[in-house]
C-alpha cells in the first residue's frame, strides 16, 4: 500500500497563496473529449455555417475554420448531441465512438 | 426606456461577442443547459467583470484546483452569499475608485450567479438585502429546479409533480407538492430597475437581457432557465428543445420587468400543451392525466396573470 | 503626540477605525458592538471618514460582504457579538483560508440560551479553531491601540490573516475611559496602505476559492497552518514598531506579581484590574499569589506564556465561558494541554466565572485563589468548578 500523500499533487510549500489559481481558463489542459461515447461528424455539403452548433455547445467546443464552418474540437467534446439536435439543416450526425 | 438602455442596439448572430471568458475543459455533465446559461451569459458580459459563485454545480465543475474555467476574475465563499459577497466588491470598487486606487473611467461589472438553491432557498436573504441595498451589480440565478449537485433534492424552485430524490412519489404523495417559487415576482417586488427571465435556448434574447442588465444603474435580477439532463432524466442532446419547449408550453414565460413595468419578451399565441414538455423528462414520469391537467391549469392561469402583469401596467 | 481625553471606548475604537482610513465597513447592529458601527456611520455620513458602509442585513452578510471587499483590495472592518459572530461561523474559515485580511472587533458577550446581551467569552470560544488572529484588550487604551496593530499585523504580506481584537462587551466596551489618541501622521506612519499581492481584477484574472480535492486539501491546510504559525513574529515585531512610534509596549503575555508566585490567576480580557486588586490584597496577606493574562489567543504563544508560568506551583484558570462536559473551561484546557510537556510544570485549576453579566469580585478572585491553595494539597472533585453561582 502506498501512503496517503503519495497522491499529493505537490507539496505544501508548493501550494499557491490561499489555493488560489493564478492561471485564467487553464481548465483547458483539462481533455474532456475522453468522456465522450458518441461524435459529432459534419456534413460540410449541407452545412450554411449558421453557427448554432457553436453557440448551442456547453463546453464550448465549436470553433470556426478559414473557410467560416464551425468545427469541433474533440479535445473537450463530451458528445452530447446538441449541436446535432439544434442543426437546422440536420448537417451533424452523431456516430459511435471507436474504442 | 432606462437611459442606460438607450444606445444598447442588441447582439445578433453575426455580431456575437468572440471572447469566451469561460473556458472548455470544465466537468459539467454532458448537455448540462445551465453551463451553457452560464457561459453565454458570460460571453455577454465580456472579459471587464468580477465574477461571484455561490456554491453549486457551476462552481465545482468550474474549479477543481488547479483548474479553473474562468478567465475573468471569480470569487467562491458559500452557499447562501454569493449576493453578500457580491455587495463587497461592489462597494470595494466604489471606494477604490473615489480613492484613486482604481481607474475610475474603467467599467467593470459585478456579477454574482447562483443555482436555484443558492437563489430562492439558502440565498433568498443575501439577495434581497443586496438588492434592497441599491448595489450596482447583476444576480443571476440559474435555475436548474434542484439541488443537482447533492443528487437531485428538492428545492423552493422544483416544479409540482416533479420527482426529486427527497420529493419522491408515493403512495402518499405525487413527487413535489408545492409550486415553484416565483424568484423573479420577489427580486421585482424590490423595485430595482432591471429583472428578466430567460433560457439558453434563445440565446439572443438570453445574452441580450444579461447585457442589459449589466447596463442599468442599480441590481439587476435574470432568472435563466437551465436544463439539467442529469437531474430531470431527460437527453443531453434534448436540453435545448425542452428549454424551447418550456417557453412554447408557457411553463417558462419570457419577460423583462424595467422599473416595474412587465413587458413580455416573447409571446406564445399558441400554446403547445404542457404534457409535449412533460414527457420527455423521467422526473414527471409518474404524473396522471389529472396531474397532468392541473398542471396545464395552474400554466393557464399563470400565464393569463403575467398578461395582465404586463397590460394593465 | 495625541492628547489623552475620557472617551466611551466603542466610540475611541470607531475612531481608530477612521485612523486607519477603511475602505469599507459591512457590519449588522448587535449590542453591545452598537456603539462601534453607529459613530462609524456617523464618521461615514458626515464625510470624516471616506469609505463604503454597507448596512447588511445579517451578520451572515457582513463577513461575506468583508471578503468580497477585502478580495477586490480594500481595507475592511467589520464588528459583531456573540450570535452575531455565531451567524458568521461558517464564513470565519472561509475568511482565514483564503487569506482575506479582514479587522473585526468583538464586543464580547455571552451566546443563548437564555439569551442575554451580557458579557462572558462563549462568543469567542466557539470561534477558537477558525484560523483568525486574536487579542484579548484589557482596557480602552488597549483596544484601540490593538485595532491598529491588527490591521498592520493582517494586512502584512508575511501574514495576511483576519484578526479579530476581543473587548469586553459593556464592561469595557460602554466604559468611558481616558484614552489617547494619536495624531494621524502616526497612524500612517505605522499603517502603510492595504497592497494585497492578489485582488479581484480584470486586468490579472485569478480564482479564489477553487474545488480542493482530496489530493490537495490537506497541503493547502498544511500551508495555511505553517503561515498561520510565522505571523507570530510579525505579531511580535508589529508590537516592537509600535512602541516606537506611540511609546506604548505590548507583549502576548502580561503578568504581575509573578516573581515568586506560588499560586497564579491566569484571564483575559478586562477583568485585569478586579484580579490586580486581589492580587495585591492577597499579598499583604501574605500569599504568594500572581496574575498571568493572555493578551495573544491565537496564534497561541506558547514559549511566552510557559516563561510566564515558570516556578508556579498552581495555576487557577479563570475561564468566561462553559465548554459543557469538557475537562475544563476552554482556556484552561488549552495551557493544561501546553503545559504537559512542560518539566517541573504547575497544576492547572479551572475555573468558570463571569458568565452573562455576573461579576467577578474580588472576593471572587480571592475564593479561587484560596482553593487553588487547597488544591495543591488535595485533588479538586470536579474538572472544572463554576464561581459565583449560587448554592
Amino acid at each position: 500500500m502506498p501512503k496517503g500523500k503519495d497522491t499529493a499533487l505537490m507539496s505544501w510549500k508548493e501550494v499557491p497563496f490561499g489555493c488560489y489559481i493564478l492561471e485564467p481558463g487553464n481548465s483547458v489542459k483539462f481533455k474532456t473529449g475522453d468522456w465522450r461515447s458518441f461524435r459529432p461528424v459534419l456534413d460540410k455539403e449541407k452545412c450554411i455555417k449558421c453557427g448554432q452548433c457553436y453557440i448551442m455547445c456547453p463546453e464550448p467546443a465549436y470553433e470556426q475554420d478559414e473557410e467560416g464552418y464551425y468545427i469541433v474540437n474533440l479535445t473537450y467534446c463530451k458528445g452530447c448531441g446538441i449541436c446535432a439536435s439544434v442543426c437546422p439543416k440536420g448537417a451533424i450526425t452523431m456516430v459511435i465512438e471507436e474504442v | 426606456m432606462l437611459k442606460e438602455l438607450a444606445k444598447f442596439k442588441g447582439f445578433s448572430a453575426k455580431n456575437l461577442p468572440k471572447e469566451e471568458p469561460f473556458a472548455p475543459g470544465h466537468r459539467a455533465c454532458q448537455g448540462c443547459g445551465e453551463v451553457l446559461a452560464l457561459r453565454l451569459a458570460l460571453k455577454a458580459l465580456g472579459m471587464n467583470v468580477i465574477a461571484v459563485s455561490a456554491t453549486g454545480c457551476m462552481e465545482i465543475i468550474s474549479s477543481p484546483f488547479p483548474y479553473t474555467s474562468w478567465r475573468v476574475p471569480w470569487i467562491h465563499i458559500a452557499f447562501e452569499n454569493a449576493a453578500a459577497v457580491a455587495s463587497g466588491v461592489e462597494a470595494a470598487l466604489k471606494a477604490l475608485k473615489r480613492k484613486g486606487r482604481f481607474p475610475k473611467n474603467r467599467r467593470v461589472d459585478v456579477v454574482a450567479f447562483a443555482g436555484d438553491g443558492g437563489t430562492a432557498d439558502i440565498g433568498l436573504q443575501a439577495l434581497s438585502g443586496a438588492l434592497e441595498r441599491g448595489h450596482d451589480f447583476v444576480y443571476i440565478c440559474l435555475d436548474n429546479e434542484a439541488y443537482m449537485n447533492t443528487g437531485v433534492q428538492r428545492s423552493g424552485c422544483t416544479p409540482y409533480g416533479a420527482m426529486t430524490t427527497t420529493s419522491p412519489p408515493g403512495e402518499k404523495s405525487i413527487g413535489q407538492m408545492t409550486w415553484k417559487k416565483n424568484v423573479p415576482a420577489i427580486a421585482a417586488a424590490h423595485g430595482i430597475p432591471y429583472v428578466a427571465t430567460a433560457t439558453p435556448a434563445f440565446f439572443l434574447d438570453l445574452m441580450n437581457k444579461v447585457k442589459k442588465a449589466a447596463l442599468v444603474n442599480g441590481p439587476a435580477y435574470v432568472h435563466i432557465y437551465s436544463p439539467c439532463p442529469t437531474g430531470w432524466g431527460s437527453k443531453g442532446e434534448d436540453s435545448i428543445r425542452l428549454a424551447r419547449l418550456a417557453v412554447e408550453t408557457r411553463i417558462f414565460p419570457l419577460y423583462e420587468v424595467i422599473e416595474g413595468k412587465y413587458y413580455i419578451t416573447r409571446k406564445v399565441t399558441k400554446p403547445k400543451p404542457v404534457e409535449e414538455y412533460l414527457k420527455l423528462q423521467r422526473r414527471f414520469r409518474h404524473l396522471t392525466e389529472e396531474h397532468i391537467r392541473e398542471i396545464q391549469q395552474r400554466v393557464d392561469a399563470e400565464y393569463e396573470r403575467l398578461l395582465r402583469l404586463a397590460e394593465c401596467l | 503626540m495625541g492628547k489623552r481625553i475620557a472617551k466611551e471606548v466603542s466610540i475611541a475604537v470607531a475612531e481608530a477605525v477612521k485612523q486607519c482610513r477603511v475602505d469599507v465597513i459591512a457590519a449588522y447592529p448587535i449590542t453591545p458592538q452598537t456603539h462601534i458601527v453607529e459613530h462609524l456611520s456617523e464618521l461615514v455620513a458626515n464625510g470624516e471618514l471616506d469609505a463604503e458602509y454597507i448596512t447588511v442585513e445579517s451578520e451572515h452578510s457582513a463577513i461575506s460582504a468583508c471578503l468580497g471587499s477585502v478580495a477586490t483590495g480594500a481595507r475592511t472592518f467589520t464588528s459583531t457579538s456573540a450570535q452575531g459572530l455565531a451567524l458568521m461561523h461558517e464564513i470565519l474559515f472561509i475568511t482565514s483560508a483564503l487569506r482575506l485580511p479582514v479587522v473585526m472587533v468583538v464586543a464580547n458577550r455571552a451566546l443563548s440560551a437564555p439569551i442575554s446581551i451580557w458579557n462572558d467569552h462563549a462568543d469567542i470560544m466557539a470561534q477558537r479553531d477558525v484560523g483568525w488572529i486574536q487579542t484579548f484588550a484589557e482596557n480602552g487604551q488597549e483596544a484601540v491601540d490593538l485595532v491598529y496593530h491588527a490591521f498592520r499585523v493582517a494586512e502584512d504580506r508575511r501574514v495576511m490573516f483576519p484578526a479579530i481584537v476581543n473587548i469586553d462587551g459593556f464592561t469595557l466596551s460602554h466604559m468611558i475611559e481616558p484614552i489617547e489618541l494619536p495624531d494621524q501622521e502616526q497612524v500612517d506612519q505605522y499603517l502603510p496602505p492595504f497592497k494585497p499581492r492578489y485582488k479581484l481584477d480584470p486586468r490579472k484574472p485569478i480564482s479564489i476559492g477553487p474545488v480542493g480535492i482530496p489530493e490537495i486539501y490537506t497541503e493547502a491546510k498544511k500551508a495555511q497552518d505553517e503561515a498561520f504559525k510565522n505571523a507570530y513574529r510579525v505579531i511580535i515585531k508589529a508590537w516592537d514598531e509600535f512602541e516606537k512610534i506611540f511609546g506604548r509596549r505590548y507583549r502576548p503575555v502580561e503578568t504581575y506579581r509573578m516573581e515568586d508566585a506560588e499560586v497564579a490567576l491566569l484571564i483575559m480580557g478586562s477583568l485585569a484590574e478586579t484580579a490586580m486588586t486581589a492580587v495585591d490584597r492577597m499579598r499583604e496577606a501574605g500569599k504568594k499569589v500572581g496574575l498571568v493574562r493572555i493578551r495573544l489567543w491565537r496564534p497561541f504563544p506558547l514559549r511566552d506564556f510557559v516563561r510566564a508560568v515558570k516556578g508556579v506551583k498552581m495555576l487557577a484558570v479563570v475561564d468566561r465561558a462553559l465548554s459543557p462536559g469538557a475537562t475544563g473551561g476552554p482556556v484552561a484546557v488549552e495551557v493544561r494541554s501546553a503545559l504537559y510537556q512542560v518539566p517541573g510544570r504547575p497544576r492547572v485549576v479551572s475555573f468558570i466565572a463571569g458568565l452573562g453579566g455576573r461579576d467577578v469580585t474580588v472576593e471572587d478572585f480571592e475564593e479561587m485563589a484560596d482553593k487553588a491553595y487547597f488544591y495543591l494539597k488535595k485533588k479538586p472533585k470536579e474538572s472544572y468548578e463554576m464561581i459565583g453561582v449560587k448554592e
